[in-house]
């Protein structure tokens, strides 16, 4: 069993919902993002996910421009998300890592040599924006093969004639987008979402956890309500771009697990 | 080059939008819906009689089409060799080729009920031919732009709010045309109903490139029978030149002429500065290496790590890191041969065709002329060289006077 798979039991047996948290690796450095990213499973959260930096992400909004771009001043490659999901596992062996991002530093770098650097280094899942399953022969297939989860994500345009294709080759969870828009763009309500998750739900028994726009307890437990659980990734990002300190900004991520936990 | 591969080069992209490894469609899932949307309207009116029957009409009372096919005869014997031919595209309404392409897709935009056009642009010269075809249909229009290019395109800029767009300076990354595309894709993920995303080069996900070059097709297609017109029935150009950004102008040109294997093709890249390791320059085909943005996978300005980097030229119209999918085959099959002229030598060709022919050209053919200078001396004069003269130099002067040293402040 992956430890995705693992990790949605153990909440499923504990009638929990899923916090998910996202952080820019390498952001605002990479001594204060290893800090961070150790940081998270202690404060509630339930699987990570590590933001590659790209210099062109186009499905994100300026706060999560930023940091990719904080990230890559500061020296952040493929390489070193790499490395720090190596360090993370020193110190946690079951909080599953979903590394999030772009193409083409992957296709840069080699999609055979990246898929076995990722699985050494303890990386679970694999979110890749400007992927479509359209192209699941370039990364998707070849992840499944090496053993990784490849998750996709579903959006309000993703219509019911096409929800099968875009479940076929998903594995792990399925990652709804509340609107349509930017990441960091305004959040939709739990009474939008519940009928897209149930939507998407008949088309899958994997969990379904949604994200965008999501930015206090309050949004993440009324989300997590009516779903599998509640990303946050802006709202956190937003945190570290402002220099809080790693405690604040750990504390701000436990509030959030708390919500999303109570729902 | 083997002589059956001819007869092939015409009939791509595959029915997932690639040209051998190039081409796809790497967009967000909010997007895909939208382009196979696209792409099954514009295959319905791609076959529509009438669809083609309103775009002959517009080109040919609104854009003024057919663009002359002109002898350049003080340019020919001052080269003294090749027989040089300019196609004048730059006598279009707006001032380049950029409206041939726009003409097409704001139809097919109205015939699917989209009201909000929005649009990228370097040197503005798309933008402004959106504009355009936006307030001649009385259409909702916003243009994404770099903030450097907002600056150094000022009358541009001021066309296009003239005309009744909104243009809206990009800062977000560096400020660039590859960053204007991005806003621009961040705005149609966000304003997915009624808004219909109007690409100005033969780039982005299937089906754009193929559809921005069946509609700049035009060029190519009039060239054949121009020439045939002048030259003798069945007389074929022996070299068409054109100069690339994203490449739309030279798909036009090529196109049609892909299976005539007497025909030589040659792309001319923005070699800046130099193509070396500084990296000051846009010949991505010369200088970088297959990676995928914006929705295709193309030759790009890289580094190591995948990241994109900023491409540089005199030209605001050729700074772009990428270049169309198609060109990308083109060059990995060998049909077509890409080469790069630096801005010095683009500047050169710029005074020499403003002095021997009266025709003031904008920088990026002025780059497409710069080799026509280097190769014409060394060809006879039976060989028959056409050059897409594809915009003109009014919105390039205040640059070219800054580079030559002329104060414009009266
Ligand atoms: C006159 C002119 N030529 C060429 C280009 C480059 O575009 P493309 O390579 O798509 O023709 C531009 C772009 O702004 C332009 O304005």
């Amino acid at each position: 069993m992956s430890r995705i798979d693992a990790k949605f039991a153990e909440l499923r047996a504990a009638g929990r919902k899923a916090f998910v948290a996202y952080v820019m690796a390498g952001d605002p450095d990479y001594a204060t993002s290893l800090e961070i990213v150790r940081g998270l499973p202690g404060a509630g959260v339930d699987i990570i996910e590590l933001g590659m930096p790209f210099t062109d992400p186009m499905a994100d909004g300026p706060t999560i421009q930023l940091a990719g771009q904080r990230a890559l001043a500061g020296g952040q490659t493929l390489a070193k998300t790499l490395d720090m999901a190596r360090a993370l596992r020193e110190t946690d062996q079951t909080t599953p890592i979903v590394m999030m991002g772009y193409y083409n530093p992957i296709y840069s770098r080699g999609v055979d040599r990246f898929l076995a650097e990722a699985q050494e280094a303890g990386i679970d899942g694999l979110i890749v924006v400007d992927l479509p399953p359209e192209e699941d022969a370039e990364l998707c297939l070849p992840a499944q093969a090496a053993g990784l989860n490849f998750i996709r994500l579903a959006t309000p345009t993703t219509d019911d004639r096409r929800l099968p294709r875009v479940m076929q080759n998903t594995s792990g969870f399925v990652y709804y987008v509340s609107i349509t828009g930017i990441t960091g763009a305004a959040a939709a309500q739990s009474a939008e979402v519940a009928p897209e998750v149930a939507r998407i739900k008949a088309a899958t028994d994997l969990p379904v956890i949604v994200g965008f726009g999501i930015t206090t307890p309050e949004a993440a437990r009324d989300i997590a309500s009516v779903a599998d659980g509640a990303v946050v990734g802006s709202a956190i990002v937003k945190m570290i771009g402002e220099g809080r300190s790693t405690a604040e900004v750990l504390g701000f991520v436990a509030s959030l697990a708390e919500g999303a936990h109570a729902a | 080059m083997a002589n059956d591969l001819f007869n092939s080069f015409m009939t791509g992209p595959d029915e997932n939008g690639r040209f051998g490894m190039f081409g796809g469609r790497f967009v967000s899932e909010t997007l895909m819906p939208l382009i196979l949307e696209l792409e099954a309207e514009y295959n319905h009116a791609k076959t529509d009689p009438t669809f083609w029957a309103e775009m002959d009409d517009l080109w040919k009372h609104y854009v003024g089409r057919p663009s002359p096919l002109y002898h350049a005869a003080r340019l020919t014997e001052h080269l003294g060799g090749a027989k040089v031919y300019m196609k004048r595209d730059e006598l279009n309404h707006t001032g380049a080729h950029k409206i041939n392409n726009v003409l097409g897709q704001i139809i097919l935009a109205r015939r699917m009920g989209k009201t909000r056009i929005i649009a990228e642009t370097g040197a503005g010269q798309h933008g402004v031919a959106t504009a355009t075809v936006c307030a001649k249909f009385g259409l909702e229009c916003i243009v994404y732009m770099g903030a450097h290019d907002v600056e150094r395109q000022a009358p541009n800029v001021f066309r296009m709010r003239l005309l009744g767009a909104k243009v809206v300076p990009v800062t977000s990354g560096r400020g660039t045309l590859k960053d204007a595309m991005n806003d621009a894709l961040r705005d149609w993920v966000t304003n997915v109903r009624d808004t219909f995303y109007c690409i100005g080069t033969v780039a982005g996900p299937h089906p754009y490139p193929a559809m921005v070059r069946d509609f700049q097709s035009i060029i190519g297609k009039e060239v054949r029978w121009q020439l045939a017109e002048q030259e003798g029935e069945g007389r074929l150009p022996d070299t068409v030149i054109a100069a690339i950004g994203g490449g739309s102008n030279a798909m036009g040109l090529f196109y049609p002429f892909l299976d005539d294997p007497s025909v030589g093709i040659i792309g001319v890249e923005a070699g800046g500065k130099g193509v070396d390791d500084r990296m000051e320059h846009c010949a991505s085909l010369t200088g970088g290496r297959p990676g995928v943005l914006h929705g295709n996978r193309t030759y790009l300005l890289q580094d190591d790590d995948g990241q994109i980097l900023e491409g540089f030229s005199i030209s605001a119209g050729l700074d772009y890191p990428g270049i169309g999918p198609e060109h990308a085959w083109l060059h990995d099959t060998g049909r077509a041969q890409y080469v790069s002229i630096t801005d010095a030598e683009a500047l050169e060709a710029f005074q020499l065709s403003c002095k021997l022919e009266g025709i003031i050209p904008a920088l990026e053919p002025s780059h497409a002329l710069a080799h026509v200078m280097k190769i014409a001396p060394t060809l006879p004069k039976d060989h028959i060289i056409v050059m897409n003269m594809c915009g003109r130099g009014d919105k390039d002067i205040f640059t070219v006077a800054k580079h030559l040293g002329f104060d414009m402040k009266v």
